[in-house]
């Protein structure tokens, strides 16, 4: 990850490895044009961002959502939902009613 | 079909409503006729993705039914509608205008849809759009940009461009949008119709693919004031399926319509933010802007300049809090459930069948704001970015506290230009984002907002528009004082804006 400049605890931008390593975080693959594509774009979009660093103070709370929220509950009663065959309706593989998967552990695991 | 239905101008689905009531027409002919106008003109509009001819007519003749027996579901029974491809509609292709989810057919009705239904509004297809309600173009919908009535050569805005151009177009009366930074809004203003962002928590999110859930809000595109109140009753209100749904009754909208249409604005404060206007906005759209505020005052409104500094942090805000969200929300379309899946050759695991089907089922959009979302949540870049932005989410709402203390609404252009070409901004994404500059903060306070046709600008002639914003909950105070403006606007023009569009001339005769 790169330097951050100082004061203003936002980095200025990215380089293409780390755009391949936030892929890989992301679980998408891309192409090395992509990744050629991609970092500069994603560098110009940083670098306008970052701007709002210093904006707020440190005591000004943060807004998660627009309008304040409490805890909704509702009772605990059975009400009508899907079919095991709707919940399936769009599956890419379905066995014995379930989803199918490919394997799940690595070849390392 | 007639475009000329209501006194030698615009049909409106309230004037369509009437002629059913009265009997005049029935469901099935005016659903006919709007099937057929798509037809007509969709192969160069491109507002659909998929059009349900046969389910339309059902329910038109259900309609039928339901009015011939004197006891219509709602007013606007009969009137049909277009339904952006981003809320899911039980038996009807569902795509949010991806690969990933081509083909998808959900197994259940958004709410939104679920009211529509019971309202007995037939439903004519779903429109396209940016893929996954990323843009301000449609031109990332994967499977091709919808063209703007005015001019095919140019974008209808978006993300929701398919359902402005399905209403400017005449192919559907009303039609539904979603608005996260402009959506609704700015594919209203660069278009000549009408589009409502509510209050948030004022329609269901229940069946809305989410982009960013703590902004998403659906709405009513309609070409009059009055048609997206009527829209707005039946889909708005309360829905326990979702939880920051706002546990008010939604009353008060159509006759807020209604009342204003009479034109009156005496004692209205209007403000105009001084951070909404000037450099960056087009000439032409500008004009049109004051010229809107000087018919607002002559119908007995005072004009007050208010300053919301934390408004030019906007954009920057909402890049850090949309793809982080976005990049959580999209990590479901894993390959596993539903949608795309890819497998590569050899025995790949789940976790490379998932990077392989997210390569091949996401535009280069998603890509670019799920890997800048990622950056933004990553341990150590959190606290500078997420966390900087969520607190001048609180300075910007502050910004519209104070504001609302000095005027009644707020007032600026919607969008800073007219419709741009096709393919201009396509591939500069910061050039693309700066189409939401007025309309993004409305998205981070929650406070509704409508745009009004506000004239053509007079460098392409093509339409702009006006937006209103009130304090959240006083969506009423909206279509009050933009029924208000229609009118006056209106009057001044001598018929409706949308008479004077010219880009579908000759295409289908």
């Amino acid at each position: 990850m790169p330097d951050t400049p100082a004061g203003t605890g936002a980095p200025a931008a990215i380089s293409r490895d780390e755009v391949a390593h936030l892929a890989d975080l992301a679980r998408i693959d891309l192409s090395e044009a992509e990744l050629d594509h991609l970092a500069p774009q994603l560098s110009v979009i940083l670098e306008s961002v970052a701007s709002i660093n210093g904006v707020a103070s440190d005591d000004i709370p943060p807004t998660s959502h627009a309008l304040p929220l409490t805890n909704v509950f509702r009772d605990d009663v059975v009400r009508p939902s899907l079919t095991a065959a709707e919940a399936l309706s769009g599956a890419p593989e379905v066995e014995q009613q379930r989803f199918k998967v490919p394997r799940i552990l690595g070849d390392e695991q | 079909m007639s475009v000329s239905g209501n006194g030698g101008s615009v049909t409106t689905a309230a004037w369509l409503a009437e002629e059913l009531a009265e009997g005049r027409v029935t469901s099935v002919e005016v659903t006919q006729r709007h099937l057929d106008r798509i037809a007509e003109v969709d192969g160069e509009v491109h507002a659909f993705l998929h059009v349900d001819a046969e389910g339309a007519l059902a329910q038109a003749a259900a309609s039928d039914e339901r009015r011939a027996a004197g006891a219509p579901a709602s007013d606007l029974d009969g009137v049909p509608i277009a339904v952006k491809d981003v809320l899911a509609t039980r038996g009807l292709p569902t795509t949010c205008g991806s690969r990933i989810l081509e083909g998808w057919v959900p197994p259940y009705d958004a709410t939104v849809v679920a009211r529509l239904r019971a309202a007995g509004l037939p439903i004519l297809g779903k429109t396209n759009m940016d893929e996954f309600a990323m843009g301000s173009s449609t031109e990332h919908s994967a499977y091709g940009p919808t063209h703007n009535p005015w001019d095919l050569s140019r974008i209808p805005g978006g993300s929701g461009g398919g359902s402005a151009a399905a209403v400017a177009s005449y192919e559907a009366p009303l039609a539904i949008g979603t608005d996260t930074g402009g959506s609704i809004r700015q594919p209203g203003a660069v278009t000549g119709t009408v589009g409502m962002k509510p209050t948030y928590g004022g329609v269901s999110r229940y069946g809305l693919v989410a982009l960013a859930n703590s902004i998403d809000q659906a709405g009513p595109v309609t070409r009059t004031v009055l048609d997206a109140a009527l829209l707005h009753e039946i889909i708005g209100g309360h829905d326990p399926l979702d939880s920051t749904s706002i546990q008010q009754p939604i009353t008060g909208l159509v006759d807020a319509a209604r009342r204003g249409a009479d034109g009156d604005l005496t004692g209205l404060r209007i403000g105009v933010v001084t951070e909404l206007g000037g450099e960056g906005y087009q000439a032409g759209v500008l004009a049109r802007f004051r010229e809107s505020v000087d018919l607002m005052t002559k119908a007995g409104a005072e004009v007050v300049e208010v300053s919301c500094p934390h408004f030019v942090h906007a954009l920057a805000t909402y890049y850090l809090i949309l793809p982080a969200e976005a990049s959580s929300n999209l990590a479901r379309f894993d390959a596993m459930r539903y949608g795309l899946r890819v497998t590569p050759e050899g025995d790949p695991s789940a976790e490379e069948v998932m990077r392989a089907t997210r390569e091949a089922g996401f535009g280069d959009e998603v890509k670019r704001r799920i890997i800048l979302g990622t950056y933004a949540l990553s341990s150590g870049y959190y606290e500078a970015y997420y966390g900087q932005a969520q607190k001048v989410r609180t300075l910007i709402t502050r910004d519209f506290q104070a504001a609302f203390e000095q005027a009644d609404v707020l007032v600026s252009p919607t969008a800073p230009t007219t419709a741009f070409k096709l393919g201009e901004k396509v591939d500069d994404p910061l050039a693309m984002y700066l189409n939401d500059l007025a309309t993004i903060p409305a998205n981070l306070s929650g406070v509704p907002g409508i745009s009004v046709p506000s004239g053509l600008a007079d460098e392409d002639g093509l339409p702009a528009g006006v937006q209103i914003l009130a304090p959240a909950l006083e969506d009423a105070r909206v279509y009050r004082v933009g029924a208000a403006l229609e009118a006056a606007l209106v009057a001044q023009w001598g018929g409706p804006l949308l008479d004077r569009a010219r880009g579908l001339e000759g295409v289908g005769a």
